[in-house]
């Protein structure tokens, strides 16, 4: 008797206004689940913009393509052969500071690269195609305006693109993708804001005679929304956990399944089971590891800020 | 203590000719400790002088000085530290019902920061002097008239407050509860606090003479 008496007390005490109960609440967690799944998405689509952004340039950033002419595309220097040029060249990128791996493409790859454009057939054409080779440069890279005069003088003609467009490119595209997930996320916290402040207001409304009863004892303006804000952000917390928590699988499949992506190993054909599902959570990035926590926090944060805000902005009615 | 100078009232947005003044230029002044009846017909403006005296609102015309400070000019949160030293019976109780009576006559000490230990012996010994003891822990809901109306008093004289205003306390009561009312907000007079209580109940007022202030049409016809 005594313990329930003081446990009414303790609850009394804990919610002088009568929130608990309060019909504005109810929905409140469910929405801001909702919320918080979409903000987990946001986040995990930034982070993973970012990643693909990074890994796209490291890719595009690292690589060279040198086109040797045939030596009648070009003004040639004595003794010529394609094959002689193109191994020139080699020798040369191979001996050249800063770059890793220099890999002259067979026919069978450029029969490959170019089939989208020409068709099955493009080896018959008889088409005086270059020499193409992949070069593959280190992290501190050749000086490329002074490698292309020196393949210039060793073969004439011969071409070196660097790819920098692409990178500028692809460098837009991943700064774009992580803007907009960043705009989700932002526009998700000011929908979760709104909804707190419209549950908050009803509330208000469904116990304006109880904060009016506790204003004339002498509640100060804080007692009174600190009462709401806590209740709301206790609210939207639960809220935020469980939106994690549904958003979680969501998140882990989805990285699972662009690891090969981002991967510097070469894609398995087979999609991830399981196992491997389970083993992708420790290799989330960390980046996400660290933020995805913060949503429940997050979601309470704003779930207090949003009800001080809206109670406070009632109360200045009140004299 | 009170102190009213050309004291007016204006509901609404205060614009001249849209509401009328509900209080018109009082001007009166009550001593600390003192006693005044408040009496008027229905629409004379007993409650809305009630308002202002509990810095329910605040006067749209002339000055008031409750405890010494001008209540127009007061700065927003000094109030709530004034209104805690202002005890307030309703008519209508305004019992909080989610709560306890003992949390009901604690919350205004709760308010006042006070800790939870000497606060649990003051509100039980109030209680006991109101006769409330066995429905502490109830909801106000369960109880009868005269004992939400003590209720009622419980928590307003609980902080012991300097000033204590009542309207029309005996409204829902008959006539043995509100003799027992009148002893007990004559006990807090005797006591020090200054009361004012709002009635149009005049054989009460009968029973208990004191000085009065009479309003009529939101102007005052006696003070005295």
């Amino acid at each position: 008797m005594a313990r329930r008496a003081a446990s009414r007390l303790a609850a009394g005490r804990l919610d002088g206004l009568g929130l608990r109960h309060a019909p504005g609440w109810r929905m409140l967690p469910l929405v801001v689940a909702a919320m918080a799944f979409l903000a987990a998405l946001a986040m995990a689509g930034a982070q993973g913009a970012a990643e693909l952004g990074r890994h796209w340039q490291r890719g595009a950033a690292a690589t060279l393509t040198v086109q040797v002419p045939r030596s009648g595309d070009a003004p040639s220097p004595p003794a010529a052969e394609g094959e002689t040029r193109r191994d020139r060249v080699v020798a040369l990128l191979r001996g050249t500071p800063g770059v890793a791996v220099v890999r002259p493409l067979g026919d069978a790859e450029l029969s490959d690269l170019l089939r989208p454009w020409l068709g099955s057939g493009a080896e018959k054409l008889s088409l005086p195609l270059p020499a193409v080779i992949a070069v593959t440069v280190a992290t501190d890279g050749p000086d490329l305006p002074a490698l292309t005069a020196r393949l210039e003088a060793a073969a004439p003609g011969t071409m070196l693109e660097s790819h920098g467009l692409w990178v500028r490119r692809l460098d837009l595209l991943a700064r774009s993708l992580r803007l907009c997930a960043l705009a989700a996320l932002g526009l998700v916290a000011a929908v979760a804001a709104s909804v707190i402040v419209v549950a908050t207001r009803a509330t208000l409304a469904s116990r304006r005679e109880v904060v009016e009863t506790l204003h004339g004892l002498g509640a100060t303006d804080f007692y009174v929304a600190d009462r709401f804000a806590r209740r709301a952000s206790r609210a939207a917390a639960l809220g935020g956990l469980a939106g994690l928590a549904a958003a979680l699988p969501v998140v882990v499949v989805l990285t699972a399944l662009a690891a090969p992506f981002v991967s510097a190993v070469p894609a398995e054909t087979a999609l991830p089971g399981l196992a491997e599902l389970l083993a992708t959570v420790p290799r989330l990035p960390p980046a996400l590891l660290w933020a995805l926590p913060t949503l429940p926090l997050t979601a309470a944060a704003i779930g207090y800020l949003a009800a001080q805000g809206a109670v406070r902005a009632w109360l200045r009615h009140l004299p | 203590m009170i102190r009213a100078e050309g004291l007016g009232l204006r509901y609404g947005d205060g614009d001249e000719g849209e509401a009328p003044e509900v209080l018109q230029g009082l001007t009166f002044s009550v001593p600390g400790g003192g006693w005044r009846w408040l009496l008027g017909p229905s629409g004379a403006g007993k409650s809305s002088l009630l308002r202002l005296l509990h810095v329910a609102a605040r006067p749209t015309r002339g000055r008031l000085h409750l405890m010494g400070v001008d209540i127009g000019a007061a700065r927003r949160h000094e109030l709530p530290a004034m209104r805690r030293r202002i005890g307030m019976v309703f008519q209508d109780f305004r019992l909080l019902s989610h709560l306890s009576v003992f949390d009901n006559v604690a919350l205004p000490l709760r308010l006042a920061g006070r800790a939870e230990a000497p606060l649990r012996a003051d509100v039980t010994e109030m209680l006991r002097w109101v006769g409330l003891s066995k429905v502490a822990a109830m909801r106000p809901s369960l109880l009868s008239g005269g004992e939400q109306q003590r209720a009622a008093i419980a928590r307003a004289v609980i902080v012991r407050p300097l000033l204590l205003l009542a309207d029309e306390p005996t409204g829902n009561l008959d006539d043995a509860q509100a003799e027992r009312l009148m002893v007990l907000l004559r006990e807090m007079n005797r006591l020090g606090t200054t009361v004012i209580v709002a009635t149009h109940n005049t054989a009460l007022v009968e029973r208990h003479p004191g000085p009065a202030l009479e309003l009529a049409r939101g102007r005052l016809a006696r003070d005295g």
